[in-house]
């Protein structure tokens, strides 16, 4: 038992990664780029539909969700630049 | 995994003004180059603002140099990969990736250099100890015990190594990529396969 419940269930994510079928990180690559648009345009939900095992590998790996968070946050930036125009 | 849903569209006339003007030739080629170079530089540049917290201490010249490193090798991959563009994606959308990818395995690697990996675990809690604790927490705590047990029990070494290092210990999975001559994506599978092996073990032992 540790002192630090928050941190244990982190931790046993981490291990265990998510328990749903889920991408490879090349397939990952491969369809971010739809999968950020389509969570702009249509909802996260119709990206998760659109392309299922994404959200899960995401959930799974770091590095992936990193560069999804960037790609998502650099198409929104320039979503929000054009609109200025 | 069911095949994916992913309906090639009809290209957006950006995108096919991208494509067109990169495979011409001559003066139209070389302007369009330049322009995805740009364009591909503020996307580095993006990531690189993004991480800058994660690098402590480099001053800017340095941050400059790994955004227009990082572009450069996303325009060889970009240009490298100009058939694959199916148009799933607005143009702009699909080579930003490239940079995004190039600038964050970079400064991810940066902290790194120089340094030893940890490949013994470092994040286990102290346990089990007897301190009286809500039965929620009990539970916690006699799961991770569990899935400590089954890392020694079901893990290759190499599993244990890839999963103690990149899920106890911190250390990217870039970083140990290029330790091990590897990739992220045959250390992740490795990952997935040890996950797999420890979800398996806890079900057949009533824990999940």
């Amino acid at each position: 038992m540790s002192e630090h419940p928050d941190h244990d269930d982190e931790l046993v994510q981490r291990l265990l990664g998510p328990s749903q079928p889920e991408l490879t990180c090349e397939e990952c690559f491969q369809h971010v780029n739809r999968y950020v648009e389509l969570e702009i345009e249509d909802g996260a939900a119709r990206a998760d539909e659109a392309i299922p095992g994404m959200r899960a590998h995401l959930e799974g790996c770091q590095a992936c969700e990193e560069e999804h968070g960037s790609l998502l946050a650099l198409v929104r930036a320039d979503g929000r630049a054009k609109h200025r125009d | 995994m069911p095949p994916l849903a992913d309906p090639v569209r009809a290209l957006d006339a950006e995108s096919l003004a991208w494509v067109d003007a990169l495979r011409a030739e001559g003066h139209v080629h070389d302007e369009a180059v330049a322009r995805l170079h740009a364009l591909l530089l503020r996307a580095a540049r993006f990531e690189v603002a993004r991480r800058r917290a994660t690098v402590p201490g480099r001053d800017q010249g340095e941050l400059d140099d790994i955004a227009l490193q990082s572009a450069g090798d996303a325009l060889v991959a970009v240009l490298a990969k100009l058939d694959d563009f199916a148009g799933r994606s607005r143009f702009t959308t699909w080579a930003y990736k490239f940079a995004i990818l190039e600038a964050a395995v970079k400064m991810r690697r940066r902290p790194w250099h120089g340094r030893e990996l940890p490949i013994e675990p470092e994040l286990w809690p102290n346990f089990p100890d007897d301190r009286a604790s809500p039965a929620a927490e009990a539970e916690q705590g006699e799961l991770l015990a569990a899935i400590r047990a089954a890392m020694d029990e079901e893990l290759s070494p190499h599993q244990r190594e890839v999963l103690v290092a990149v899920a106890l210990n911190d250390v990217p999975i870039d970083v140990l990529a290029e330790r091990l001559g590897s990739t992220r994506g045959a250390l992740y599978k490795t990952i997935h396969d040890a996950r797999r092996k420890l979800r398996r073990r806890l079900q057949a032992d009533g824990l999940t």
